[in-house]
């Protein structure tokens, strides 16, 4: 398998009043055709590399590595026309609230179409139908209706599945998913995962998969990286998580409580200074 | 069994919109009761109208075998009922110290020694007294759940009404969390009415619950029957299911 | 002597300040109010706002000890109308023979008097008819917000000038005047705050502690009012200063031989082609002083912004 996406020693910090805020504190990973899910706490630096890999950091942070390299391109050097055009026709990335990440004045099938003429060259009705047919490929039924809808009509899962169309409609290899299911009901988020799975195995798409959600992650990826506090403290094969080996790891999978486990009180994570050097 | 609060066909209206539908359900005094449902279930509406917060449009709730009074709660009320909110992020006030934070419920029911009670309050959440003066932006989320629980506790009252205490917490800090919510009810004998959407965290937390949907009451079951399977609703079971978690297609190599 | 077992360095004041962990009250507060210093003092031009009210505020005090001549009593015989740099008059004299530097130095007293009056009335009363309006909601709200709408429905100087010509000329007057006309955009401002905070988790908690509606508003919602209110109060400052110049302007406000700033412009507008210093000092002046109170403002705006305070 051949690898799409190089990440060494990635490094993004924040400028404050109080000083540097390290959110991301040397990186390092590959990925080819794919699923790595990265799992981390809130502060643990996972959204901010997803975000570094799609060119969004804000501009006052700064960012450095060793590579960081999408199929031949140096996503660090590269002009940011290049990078542009990557967004959205190779890269794409799926972010965790429909409600905050589709634009409320816009139509649903709208955006869709948007996303598309800005990466190929299609006239309106082509355009319109393939954006139709992408609505029928994340299970939509309705199509030609919701293609209308603003996204504050329709329900949060079927905005996370707008959401998705509109990400893959132009074809990306990569897709970058931050929490693409936290915001649903319990049963929502297994439809539109079982949607986002059957669309990457189908499009033989490399996905990574940032949640907080350790068990999720490791139902739904191939490999697992753990973060905390900007650095990866563990990786390891998902079906492996029984081994893991780092103690935040495996306080991780302990902590919470699931149906038929009966731990009273709970084992809490004892956190160690020394995770975060 | 008497229980300390009962809802009898509670109803809320907003407009058309009908978020309770003639709701009843009975909780026994010191037993921790929990509402599952979705978004939209109502399981929050109810917590909220027994709080006094929702408006009620029909129906009854009856704490202590006496009815409430439905547009108005006395300070009494107040002081048996208290509640914990979702958001750690909004339940405290922006611009209050720690120290003003929990001794505002103390000056509202003219409770003396609060020096005394506020130390201790912070004491029995795990936190210690550097923390009184704080202000909420220099707290982490966990840190700020502790003191909302501590700020509901320390007027000490007989139920308290938990509205997603945990789900916007991290997992690691979620478990610490239940720990001193279920430490603190062992202590005091409280009764809890817990919200969730979260079946794990139910049954954790409970011993009996009801699975709202679009309103009404479902299913009314205890947690032993629920981790065991024997449910009788299909909309029950697909719960179960969902919170078993994703199960990959046949898998591509 | 019984030794120190908590800390064995001292801590620098800054570092006290900026502190997670104070010991006490006033420790939280002044520490909260360094953070809200840093932020403003990172902008120069909030900064020198700052300073030149600095600069009003002490000549004021000092006015006395400051200028150079009487303010009041002029030399008729043989000093009228000097240009600005005439020895002894650094900025000239006017028709009556007065130093214009010092009756600039004594009139900052009056523009002073008539911006901290017309903000310790006005915006009290903005912030607490918002504030009941924005948390009482129903008539309350209706029938507060339709008196503010009347009260915002006419011309700020027009509707000042209705209320002198009704009182009187002098002013006391005039600072009761433009004090009525003032307070309904805080009114409006302080409404808006109190409906986004009405509906937060911590206002329901407050409530479901059993707490009074008025101890609600009064303890919880209008501190959060404070913000945008004193940024606003200290924008309008330039606008209070030019209608008091106005009304002086009008004749209406502070009467002869008070050195009044907008007085002075009127007092000096017959002169102003030949000697123009008369009428353009005072204008001078009140332009430097709004200027102030703009910056100041508006670097009060970034440094108050209750979604970052202490961030």
């Amino acid at each position: 398998m051949s690898t799409m996406l190089t990440v060494d020693d990635l490094r993004v910090s924040f400028p404050t009043r109080s000083g540097l805020i390290e959110a991301v504190r040397g990186v390092s990973f590959t990925l080819g055709r794919e699923r790595l899910g990265i799992v981390g706490e809130s502060g643990s630096g996972k959204s901010q590399t997803g975000r570094a890999i799609m060119g969004l950091t804000p501009a006052h942070a700064k960012i450095s590595a060793k590579t960081l390299n999408f199929d031949g391109i140096d996503l660090l050097t590269a002009p940011a026309k290049v990078r542009r055009s990557l967004r959205g026709s190779r890269i794409a990335m799926i972010l965790q609230d429909p409600k905050y990440s589709l634009n409320p004045v816009m139509s649903i099938g709208r955006q869709i179409v948007e996303t598309l003429r800005t990466h190929e060259n299609v006239s309106k009705r082509e355009a319109r139908d393939r954006a139709i047919s992408m609505l029928e490929a994340v299970q939509i039924r309705d199509a030609g209706r919701v293609f209308d809808l603003h996204p504050h009509e329709v329900s949060g899962g079927m905005g996370q599945r707008a959401m998705i169309a509109m990400m893959l409609i132009a074809g990306p290899e990569l897709l970058v998913a931050d929490e693409p299911t936290s915001a649903l009901d319990v049963t929502v988020q297994l439809e539109v995962l079982g949607i986002l799975d059957k669309l990457v195995a189908d499009r033989g798409m490399g996905l990574i998969f940032i949640s907080h959600d350790l068990r999720l992650v490791s139902s739904f990826c191939d490999r697992v990286i753990v973060m905390y506090a900007g650095k990866i403290v563990e990786e390891l094969a998902a079906s492996d998580l029984g081994n893991a080996k780092h103690p935040y790891t495996q306080g991780l999978l302990n902590c919470m409580p699931t149906l038929g486990t009966n731990r009273h009180p709970l084992p809490v994570l004892d956190r160690q200074p020394e995770w975060a050097l | 069994m008497t229980a300390i609060v009962s809802a009898e066909n509670l109803t809320v209206a907003y407009d058309d919109f009908l978020a309770l539908d003639a709701v009843s359900i009975d909780v026994a005094p010191g037993e921790s009761f929990g509402l599952v449902g979705e978004s939209g279930s109502g399981k929050s509406t109810l917590l909220r109208a027994i709080a006094g917060l929702s408006p009620v449009t029909g129906g009854r709730i009856v704490l202590d075998g006496k009815p409430l009074d439905v547009k108005h709660r006395d300070k009494a009320f107040y002081r048996q009922v208290q509640m914990v909110f979702q958001d750690p992020y909004g339940s405290l006030h922006p611009r209050q110290t720690v120290d003003r934070l929990l001794q505002e419920p103390l000056a509202i029911h003219g409770v003396q020694d609060a020096e005394r009670r506020i130390l201790r309050a912070l004491d029995e959440v795990g936190l210690g007294s550097s923390f009184r003066f704080r202000y909420s932006h220099q707290l982490s989320g966990g840190q700020r759940q502790r003191i909302a629980i501590a700020r509901a506790l320390i007027i000490e009252p007989q139920i308290m009404l938990l509205d997603e205490p945990t789900s916007a917490l991290d997992a690691s800090v979620q478990a610490e969390v239940l720990n001193l919510l279920e430490q603190v009810r062992r202590d005091r004998k409280l009764t809890y009415i817990m919200v969730s959407h979260d079946l794990g965290v139910v049954t954790h937390m409970c011993e009996r619950l009801a699975v709202m949907k679009n309103g009404k009451v479902v299913e009314r079951l205890s947690s032993a029957d629920l981790v065991a399977g024997r449910l009788k609703e299909d909309y029950t079971k697909n719960l179960m299911v969902a919170s078993k978690g994703f199960v990959r297609a046949a898998s591509m190599a | 002597m019984s030794q120190s077992t908590l800390q064995t360095t001292p801590m620098t004041c800054r570092q006290w300040l900026m502190s997670d962990r104070p010991q006490s009250r006033l420790q939280a507060r002044l520490g909260r109010a360094y953070m809200t210093w840093q932020r403003f003092s990172a902008n120069k031009l909030a900064v020198a706002g700052l300073c030149i009210i600095l600069l009003l505020i002490l000549i004021a005090i000092f006015a006395d000890v400051l200028a150079p001549h009487s303010p009041v009593i002029g030399n008729l015989g043989g000093a009228r109308l000097l240009p600005p740099g005439s020895p002894g008059y650094l900025l000239g004299t006017d028709d009556q023979g007065r130093d214009i530097l010092s009756r600039l130095l004594h009139g900052s007293r009056l523009t002073l008097l008539v911006i901290v009056l017309v903000a310790i009335i006005a915006a009290p009363i903005g912030l607490l008819v918002g504030a009941i309006s924005g948390y009482a909601g129903g008539w309350v709200d209706a029938v507060l917000m339709r008196i503010t709408d009347i009260f915002l429905a006419f011309p700020k100087l027009v509707l000042a000038l209705a209320f002198v010509a009704a009182m009187g000329p002098g002013i006391q007057n005039a600072i009761i005047a433009i004090a009525i006309t003032s307070w309904p955009p805080y009114a409006r401002i302080a409404r808006a705050e109190t409906l986004s905070v009405r509906n937060s988790d911590y206002i329901a908690a407050v409530r479901l502690m059993g707490a009074s509606p008025f101890r609600i508003v009064l303890r919880h919602v209008m501190p959060m009012c404070m913000s945008s209110l004193i940024v606003r109060v200290t924008l309008d400052m330039a606008g209070i200063i030019l209608t008091a110049a106005g009304l002086g302007f009008l004749g209406l406000g502070a009467q002869p031989p008070l050195p009044e700033w907008g007085a002075m412009i009127a007092s000096g507008r017959r002169f102003i082609l030949d000697q123009w210093w008369v009428a353009t000092m005072p204008g001078i002046a009140i332009l430097i002083v709004s200027l102030g109170f703009n910056l100041l403002g508006d670097g009060l705006r970034d440094a108050l912004d209750p979604r970052e305070s202490g961030q």
